[in-house]
């Protein structure tokens, strides 16, 4: 359709500015089609553009009614249901903020973030939220009216500020009839360069930060993003990630209103991955955790399998690591291979695909951490497009994206159409300019202007290199981000990464800043070292014991030499490679305090602890003894003596691409 | 924030003077007591104080020897379980009770069955009014697994379910019968800590928004003496103790009763 051809700069032909003209837009060139569904009951329910406009007209009057003005905030949280979706509309047509908040953070949390977005309205799925917001209401003097939308279990509460959602539409209606071209007014007041919504960053370090994108930033990052990946009316998602997050109201809300396509709402949390399947979305978004969860789900009821069904799914996954991404990205392929992947396809991957609900997927993005090259592969050589994208909440979630013919595990891709990226010389630190650049901090000067330098360039926090044709690659965060004696980069998280893609591996830390080579502790994973060694007749009596064994040495060794070979390839990471290292005696554990409670090593506690075994990996010895303080699960204390072994890794010489 | 104050009217099922023997084992004696509607009765009392021996009398199990049972102002004397159901009164069990093979959405239907109408015949036709009926039947059962949140197991066998959700499955096949008095013999038994609030709740918000009577048996007394309007305390298959849980827990015969006495 030609309104989807946008300009080069994404604004629309049509100027169309703000998300609830796209709403309206659809609500009557797109009447008939379905905008929204909702399993309820057990029965998907659906709304089509026109209901979708009409309830969002009749929202948006009822807020008016209810004393909601130009520039005041509403407070949204819940799970992804369809009314969520049009209060967001609805607000943002009366030129109101909306301020989506995490369904699970606790009443401190909620009450930080309404408090500081000063909002006089808030809108709440149920009774468990509403509870919330009534514990902190005392502490909320500007909160004026709550909306609730399912009444279940309210029924008792007779708080006069205390609304259902119910009867909100039906003052709206009456409204409505009342000033008749009240809602079309407001809507055309309403401009591109308007706030659109704040979001909260979860921000792990303080409180959170309340990011501003106007309506502008939303429209022409998500309509270059429709172009990029073609997504049109006919396709269909599936909204289960938060509403809070940005970039679950830049795809089920923007993306949505701007091409036109249908959104589908799950029963429940419990019940996305069978809702997922009988949708059968074309477009999908999920963090790496998920596809990582959904093949070892497969692995397991595999091997629960006959050997028959064994057997062909393991010849046929074994057909598709070879020629499937070739076959998916349109490279030559040998017809032989071609006819073997066609009856894999029969026999195989369609069944699993059919399983997974990944049928009609078209396009899948995950973004987020750094994905397992294996995982990767595996749903791209079942054909399945998944791609990587790379961006935060400031620049309006994109940054880069990955083309459909040119798709890599290690990097994030080339720039996104619209946005500048270059790498600061000094600190290695991603710096952007985009359409999608943020307007600011929400109360805080001082951090915009942190963020933001004066000629429009905004800071990523996060350090990353372009490979020789042109690919962002994402190495660490750059406050991590270090140098070797050499001069050259060190950035230990991109190859602890690499590291615990290795089941044998759980935890890598890698040492390097301001010493002449990197060295690794590494943490076995006590369950695959454990079955492996079982397997192969080793017998050992703790985890220490087991750590020690030289065979786990040798098996470690050679995942170190693969991290190294994989490293030399790439000139920029080539001086990372491992030189010695040791395999600790204990897990690293967060009770110890070495790691955060959400698994993040802490460097700085390991440095001090450990400060010993770290200067015996930059000595020649080949062994030392450590005296170690371990905290048992009851409290006590204990003290654990051993002798580590530390040893060497082949390390390799960078290689050149050829030109 | 607190519920209005609810309203217990009307004694629904009254308890004169039962007596329950096998052969020579006296299981109750001599019990009275009464069930008011929309209240959360409990029933407690050591093992083999006959709580269970006297919901299986209520509901018609059991046919005591002595004594009289009035539901609902109609005195009822030789009652089958079915007929109980179809008076509307409906129970859980304390061994779970369900069709291991069937999904929970089925198990749930089964609860509906005294509420079907159609015969065999056009049940196997099915097209027509076996059919619309089904769709009723269905969206009634759709409304309770909303209620207790089982959607995610909707359509697992319930032989394959945890502990904890085949009781909240089996408290659904209960509410499918729409009872007006809904027996629940020890609900929350073999239940972690979190299990247990989740059943509470969904207890009280039965009692709440079905306006259901209920009458349960329960071991565990932080559970009992938070929910219950009323307690009434067995031994030995005699009645020790009746009253709000506040007076219960002073009762000297009922600490006896749990404590032990030297004789």
């Amino acid at each position: 359709m030609s309104e989807t051809l946008a300009a080069a700069d994404g604004r629309d032909p049509l100027g169309r500015d703000t998300i609830p003209k796209f709403i309206a837009y659809n609500g009557q060139h797109r009447r008939d089609r379905p905008a929204m569904r909702e399993k309820d009951l057990g029965i998907w329910q659906s709304w089509t553009w026109g209901e979708v406009a009409a309830k969002v007209r009749q929202l948006a009057c009822g807020l008016a009614e209810a004393g909601f003005q130009r520039g005041d905030k509403l407070a949204i949280i819940g799970d992804n249901r369809p009314e969520l979706y049009w209060s967001l509309a609805a607000v943002q047509s009366l030129g109101g903020i909306p301020v989506p908040i995490y369904q699970d953070s606790v009443a401190d949390e909620v009450q930080y973030v309404i408090d500081h977005a000063e909002a006089r309205f808030a809108i709440a799925e149920n009774q468990e939220q509403v509870d919330k917001l009534l514990t902190i209401k005392d502490r909320l003097p500007r909160l004026k009216t709550i909306i609730y939308s399912d009444p279940r279990g309210l029924r008792h509460y007779n708080q006069p500020f205390l609304l259902s959602l119910e009867t909100v539409m039906e003052r709206g209606a009456a409204f409505e009839k009342a000033n008749p071209g009240f809602y079309d007014a407001e809507m055309a007041k309403g401009s591109g360069s308007d706030v659109s919504i704040i979001c909260y960053t979860s921000g792990t370090t303080g409180r959170p930060k309340g990011v501003m994108l106007s309506h502008d930033n939303v429209v022409r990052s998500a309509t270059l993003a429709i172009a990029f990946d073609k997504i049109n009316e006919d396709d269909e998602i599936l909204a289960y990630l938060p509403l809070a997050w940005v970039g679950d109201n830049f795809i089920s809300y923007a993306e949505a209103a701007i091409a036109g396509f249908c959104v589908n709402c799950p029963e429940s949390g419990e019940t996305v991955l069978s809702d997922l399947r009988e949708i059968g979305p074309t477009y999908f978004f999920a963090p790496p955790r998920i596809f990582e969860n959904l093949l070892t789900t497969v692995m397991i009821r595999i091997e629960d399998a006959s050997a028959i069904k064994r057997r062909m799914f393991h010849y046929f996954i074994g057909v598709a690591k070879k020629v499937g991404r070739s076959i998916l990205e349109g490279k030559p392929v040998a017809l032989g291979d071609r006819l073997l992947y066609a009856i894999g396809d029969l026999l195989v991957y369609g069944p699993l695909k059919n399983v997974l609900g990944m049928s009609r997927l078209r396009l899948a993005y995950t973004a987020g951490e750094a994905i397992g090259p294996d995982i990767f592969d595996f749903f791209r050589a079942l054909g399945i497009n998944l791609k990587q994208l790379y961006g935060q909440t400031e620049c309006t979630v994109y940054l880069c994206q990955q083309k459909d013919d040119d798709v890599r595990s290690d990097t994030v891709g080339p720039p996104a159409p619209g946005i500048e990226l270059r790498i600061d010389e000094q600190t290695g630190e991603v710096l952007y300019r985009s359409p999608g650049v943020f307007v600011g901090y929400y109360k805080d000067e001082a951090a915009t202007a942190e963020a933001k330098t004066p000629d429009g360039w905004v800071h990523t926090g996060d350090a990353g290199v372009f490979t020789d044709d042109g690919h962002l690659r994402i190495i660490d965060r750059a406050k991590d981000v270090g140098r070797l004696n050499d001069g050259s980069l060190f950035a230990p998280k991109y190859v602890e990464n690499k590291l615990k893609f290795f089941p044998f591996i759980k935890e890598a830390v890698v040492f390097g800043h301001q010493r002449d080579y990197a060295t690794a502790f590494i943490n076995i994973d006590l369950g695959a070292v454990g079955s492996w060694a079982e397997r192969n007749a080793i017998a050992y009596t703790s985890y220490a014991d087991l750590a020690g064994r030289p065979e786990v040495y040798a098996q470690i060794k050679n995942c170190i030499e693969q991290v190294n070979r994989d490293l030399a390839s790439d000139s920029s990471m080539a001086a990372c490679q491992i030189r010695r290292f040791l395999i600790l005696h204990k897990e690293l554990d967060a009770d110890d305090g070495e790691l955060t409670r959400t698994r993040k090593v802490r460097r700085r506690i390991i440095a001090e602890r450990y400060g010993e075994l770290i200067e015996a990996l930059y000595s020649d010895k080949q062994a030392v003894a450590v005296e170690a303080k371990i905290t048992f699960e009851d409290g006590r204390t204990g003290t654990f003596k051993a002798n580590l072994a530390i040893q060497g890794a082949e390390t390799f010489i960078p290689m050149r691409k050829a030109g | 924030m607190n519920p209005a104050q609810k309203t217990i009217g009307d004694v629904l099922l009254k308890v004169e003077n039962i007596s329950l023997s096998f052969g020579g084992v006296k299981a109750l004696t001599n019990i009275s007591f009464e069930i008011r509607e929309h209240e959360i009765l409990a029933i407690i009392g050591p093992n083999g104080a006959g709580k269970s021996s006297m919901l299986n009398c209520i509901n018609g199990f059991y046919h005591p020897q002595e004594g009289t049972i009035t539901f609902k102002g109609q005195p009822r004397k030789q009652m089958r379980p079915h007929e109980a159901a179809k008076q509307g009164i409906a129970r859980t069990f304390q061994n779970i009770a369900l069709f291991k093979g069937m999904s929970t959405l089925d198990n749930i239907m089964t609860g509906r069955l005294l509420k079907m109408k159609s015969g065999l015949l056009s049940s196997a036709i099915y097209k027509g009014p076996a059919e619309k009926e089904q769709i009723e039947h269905r969206e009634f059962c759709e409304r309770i697994i909303d209620f207790l949140e089982i959607e995610a197991i909707r359509k697992v066998p319930v032989g394959r379910l945890p502990y904890g959700l085949q009781k909240r499955v089996e408290l659904g096949r209960a509410l499918a019968a729409e009872p007006t008095l809904l027996l629940l013999d020890e609900p929350m038994a073999g239940m972690n800590l979190e299990e247990k609030q989740d059943m509470c709740r969904f207890i009280l918000d039965v009692n709440d928004e079905f306006g259901t009577t209920i009458c349960l048996i329960e071991h565990d007394m932080g559970v009992v003496m938070d929910i219950s309007d009323r307690i009434v305390v067995l031994d030995y298959g005699r009645k020790i103790g009746d009253g709000l849980p506040d007076e219960i827990k002073r009762n000297q015969a009922v600490i006896d009763a749990y404590l032990g006495v030297q004789h």
